[in-house]
């Protein structure tokens, strides 16, 4: 019987081995797009949105050009929908265009250590390759790099079992802006795919004004599929200063990564290793690494067997290293993120706070906060966070998210807001909080929320109470302010009968009564000084030109309340967007002249698209 | 005097008024009336009120009672002009018209009636209002002489044809006028045994005015007895229970006057009465039936002790009262019965007033 058996298990293993063969990258990201943050169809039509304005950014900053993006999602009617973002960012050269748009994990970011939108090179691909297995259609795109040489057109979709890019169509295309000039130099990037249009808090409305505040270099215009539009002004000239790349620190490699760059490292000794691959590592750390991993500094990297590469890693883990050097790292900068909170935020208080640069695990990391208080915001329900990664706007998963863990483990009420034991504080509030660095921890491909390091938890929080304080002080003052008011509303009830009893006492004449009473309220303003009644306006909120600025406030949806990590499904979301589409802040397309109006004056804005 | 109480009113106001105009912080002051702002006048015999004073200003804590102050002096302005009256819950009801400014409570009103009355240095009476309060009853050797409200003719009242019953103390006594020939008062807590001392003609044989006082005696009550005895010079002997209540409640209010009233107490209070009974000696000698002393008696003597001025003042009060307090225990008038209904009319009385030695003063 025993026999039996192994005869049968070994046919089945040869039947089961027919079956099996390599699954490309592709394919398989075909099958859990999930991963990527396609779960459902209102999140992948943010998701193709996101991908592109990011690459956007990223292209922009990297030419040293002010980014001026347009987003316009087309209706196609049956849950389709033509996403079309532009930019005038430096273009793609020929050869690159299908790989960078159809081949999975092709991208310039993945080897290098810097702060970017983009990391992995998946996002735009994948965004293609969802367009393409839901309808079938192969994305356009666009791209020239100089006025004097030929704009690109390619069709392309993904071949999935090779990870390769197929090109349906390639040719030479006159490329005009909208006024009939030639495009000078940029990208455009088209995509048809499934999805579903809804305002509110996860929405590519919210995720663009989101954009708009911690990018306030960049100019966005925004055509959503109902025709509203929106236009989001750069109230900054200067570009972010631009990241520096870094080399990895020793700190924040692993074993097997450590084997694979030993076995990949042009350097002939150890030591040479040691101090040309990895940041802050000159000879004489890598001597005391070597002591301490009691190898010979001159052991040549290839020969460098897995034991000797574990001692290598005690050894590191016994030297004393310096910290990577932080001038890699591009914060927004309090002034800026200031304005940017400003100008889209309709609020009484603002404030921000850039830490300075700290590290986890070897990587460079930096926390701002910008609070907006007060305003149009409503009081009665929970702090609006706004969550940011590398100037990308985070908007699902946010009770999984680190900043969540920082913002809760923050005592809030001495600070002017309400809160419950250690739950999101309550109050007319918006909290911003912005990590960068050289490499963001997410808990998952889909970049939505910022692994739980104590570090950067820490760092945040540090951060959210200095912002906290200062916020304090200006509640503080408003309440201030308001007893005083009552106060004074108190006593001007009573000035009457005051008054009144004098006239009937002195038999005071109507004038001589009128006359007490103003006298009696110039006394009170004599006796009790000046007070700030108003709140200060917000002058620099662009009323006009944003589209989702209310909305995202009004839905405090059960993800930001829990702790359920997952994305929420499409249709379960309590926003009603036919009749929230309807507010003052926005435009219909067949007004240009108005929209224009309403940008006072403000710097880049001309459509050079 | 009524034309004097016109003048100051209009003082008042006329300094508030100028204040105002000279865009200067208008103040309403009057004494503080507690009995941490009094001391007793040993002289004269009455706790008199001190220096502290509290103020009515334009400020957030103070403006309602500023402006209801000066409501109410309006309102006693029209009183005191047309020679009307109101009682207190009258004018607390008068406040109803006053929109913001009106009283919640009488406790209120009552309060700002009696501000004005030390910032006047008046009694209520003379600004116009009048006190609800049930007043003493009199039966004995007393005659009364009265005005006949219409005729303004003059009325004899004589309390010894009360039969069973007995003359109440009007609210208003300054132009009553006695005829007696009695040999001293007896003022007397208790309903109950007032009740038992008329009964039984008790004034007859003793030569006595009976007063029920009814617990706290009234201003009028304390008034009646000062003129009844001043004039007619005669003592004032107190029977009260014996405990901290009986004495320094009922006893002390009636010989000094009332930390509240302290600004009137110089003509409401009864210098020259001495306590007669029931003493802590009492309680021994006649072998009484008690009760326990409880917490808020214990209470009551230690706040004494500290700062009752008149306690302060008499070592023998200190000695009764500490005496009380070791004994933990506390004696009713009506405890006497153990040794017969009339056991009170027929020993304890005429035994008392032997015994000068066995009074407090």
């Amino acid at each position: 019987m025993a026999a039996r058996d192994k005869v049968m298990s070994l046919t089945k293993a040869d039947e089961l081995a027919q079956k099996q063969r390599v699954i490309s990258v592709a394919e398989f990201f075909s099958r859990n797009r999930h991963l990527l943050g396609f779960d459902n169809p209102r999140k992948a039509l943010l998701t193709c949105v996101k991908e592109a304005v990011d690459n956007a950014l990223d292209a922009c900053e990297e030419a040293d050009i002010l980014p001026e993006i347009s987003v316009v999602i087309y209706d196609l009617q049956n849950n389709r929908f033509r996403i079309a973002v532009e930019d005038n960012g430096p273009g793609i050269v020929e050869k690159q265009i299908p790989r960078i748009f159809a081949k999975l994990l092709y991208g310039s970011k993945f080897f290098k250590l810097s702060q970017t939108r983009g990391q992995q090179g998946i996002g735009i691909s994948a965004a293609v390759l969802y367009g393409q297995l839901t309808t079938g259609k192969p994305a356009k795109v666009w791209s020239k790099i100089a006025p004097d040489r030929p704009a690109h057109y390619f069709e392309l979709t993904v071949d999935t079992q090779k990870n390769e890019a197929a090109v349906h169509l390639h040719e030479e295309r006159e490329w005009k802006k909208d006024d009939g000039t030639p495009k000078e130099h940029g990208t455009r990037i088209e995509v048809d795919l499934e999805g579903l249009y809804q305002r509110g808090l996860w929405s590519v409305d919210a995720y663009l004004l989101h954009t708009a505040i911690v990018n306030p270099h960049a100019t966005i215009f925004y055509v959503a599929p109902d025709g509203k539009q929106a236009s989001y002004v750069r109230v900054s000239d200067k570009l972010p200063p631009k990241p520096a790349e870094i080399k990895p620190h020793l700190h924040g490699v692993e074993l097997g990564q450590m084997m694979k760059m030993l076995e990949s490292t042009e350097s002939r000794t150890l030591q040479s290793f040691l101090t040309s691959e990895f940041t802050r590592v000159g000879a004489v750390t890598a001597k005391e690494i070597c002591e301490n991993a009691a190898l010979l500094p001159n052991t040549p990297p290839k020969k460098m067997s897995r034991e000797m590469g574990e001692k290598l890693m005690q050894g590191i883990a016994k030297s004393r290293l310096l910290n990577p050097p932080t001038d890699c790292l591009s914060p927004i900068g309090e002034e800026l993120l200031e304005k940017g909170l400003r100008k889209e935020i309709n609020a009484e208080f603002f404030c921000s706070v850039t830490r300075p640069p700290s590290v986890y695990r070897g990587n460079p990391f930096l926390i701002e906060v910008g609070i907006a208080y007060g305003g149009d915001q409503k009081a009665d329900t929970q702090a609006n966070l706004l969550r940011f990664a590398n100037r990308v706007p985070l908007l699902y998963q946010q009770g999984a998210c680190a900043v969540s863990e920082a913002l809760t483990a923050v005592n809030w009420k001495p600070y002017g807001l309400q809160q419950s034991g250690s739950s999101t504080p309550t109050g007319p509030v918006t909290i911003l909080v912005h990590i960068c660095s050289v490499w963001v921890p997410f808990t998952s491909e889909s970049k939505e929320a910022v692994a739980h390091y104590p570090e950067i938890i820490n760092e945040m929080r540090l951060a959210l109470q200095d912002a906290g304080r200062r916020l304090q002080a200006y509640v503080m003052k408003r309440q201030r302010v308001a007893k005083e008011l009552k106060k004074r509303g108190y006593i001007e009830k009573y000035i009457p009968h005051v008054s009144g009893a004098l006239q009937e006492i002195l038999g005071l004449s109507k004038a001589d009564v009128e006359k007490t009473e103003k006298d009696l309220v110039k006394l009170m303003e004599k006796h009790r000084g000046k007070v700030d009644a108003e709140p200060e306006e917000n002058e620099e909120f662009d009323e006009g030109l944003s589209l989702a600025k209310l909305e995202h406030e009004e839905d405090i949806p059960a993800e930001m309340e829990g702790d359920a990590p997952d994305a929420p499904q499409s249709g379960q979301q309590p926003d009603n967007p036919a009749e929230k589409g309807a507010q003052k802040t926005e435009k219909q397309p067949d007004s240009p002249a108005e929209g224009e109006a309403k940008k006072k004056g403000k710097k880049g804005v001309q459509r050079t698209l | 005097m009524s034309k004097k109480t016109l003048q100051e009113i209009k003082r008042i106001a006329r300094e508030v008024h100028e204040s105002i105009q000279k865009l200067k912080q208008p103040k309403l002051q009057s004494p503080l009336r507690s009995l941490s702002n009094v001391h007793y006048n040993a002289k004269d015999g009455y706790f008199e009120i001190g220096k502290a004073m509290k103020s009515r200003m334009l400020t957030a804590s103070t403006i309602r009672t500023f402006a209801q102050t000066l409501r109410m002096m309006a309102l006693s302005k029209n009183l005191v002009e047309t020679d009307d009256i109101a009682t207190k819950r009258e004018a607390y009801y008068v406040s109803k018209n006053w929109g913001e400014a009106r009283f919640y409570e009488q406790m209120e009103s009552d309060t700002i009636m009696d501000d004005i009355e030390a910032m006047l240095l008046v009694n209520r009476e003379q600004i116009g209002f009048i006190p609800e309060e049930k007043s003493g009853e009199v039966a004995g050797r007393l005659t009364v002489i009265d005005k006949d409200s219409d005729t303004g003719k003059e009325v004899k009242i004589d309390c010894t044809k009360m039969g069973s019953g007995a003359y109440s103390i009007p609210s208003s006594v300054e132009e009553l006028q006695f005829e007696t020939n009695a040999e001293f008062i007896l003022a007397i807590e208790t309903g109950g045994m007032f009740q038992r001392l008329v009964k039984h003609n008790y004034w007859k044989k003793a030569k006595c005015i009976l007063i029920g006082m009814g617990g706290v005696p009234t201003r009028a009550t304390r008034r009646f007895i000062r003129r009844l005895s001043d004039e007619r010079k005669i003592p004032c002997y107190a029977f009260t229970d014996g405990d901290p209540y009986g004495w320094l409640n009922i006893y002390r209010t009636l010989k000094v006057g009332s930390g509240n009233a302290a600004h009137i107490n110089e003509f409401f209070c009864v210098p020259n009465a001495k306590f007669f009974g029931i003493t802590a000696d009492d309680i021994e000698v006649y072998k009484l039936p008690t009760h326990p002393l409880k917490e808020v008696d214990i209470k009551r003597v230690k706040d004494g002790m500290k700062n009752d001025p008149f306690v302060q003042h008499y070592k023998e009060w200190q000695t009764a009262l500490k005496k009380l307090v070791d004994m933990k225990v506390r004696a009713e008038q009506q405890a006497l019965a153990i040794h017969g209904l009339n056991f009170v009319i027929s020993d304890y009385l005429p035994e008392k007033l032997e015994s000068e030695k066995s009074w407090l003063p």
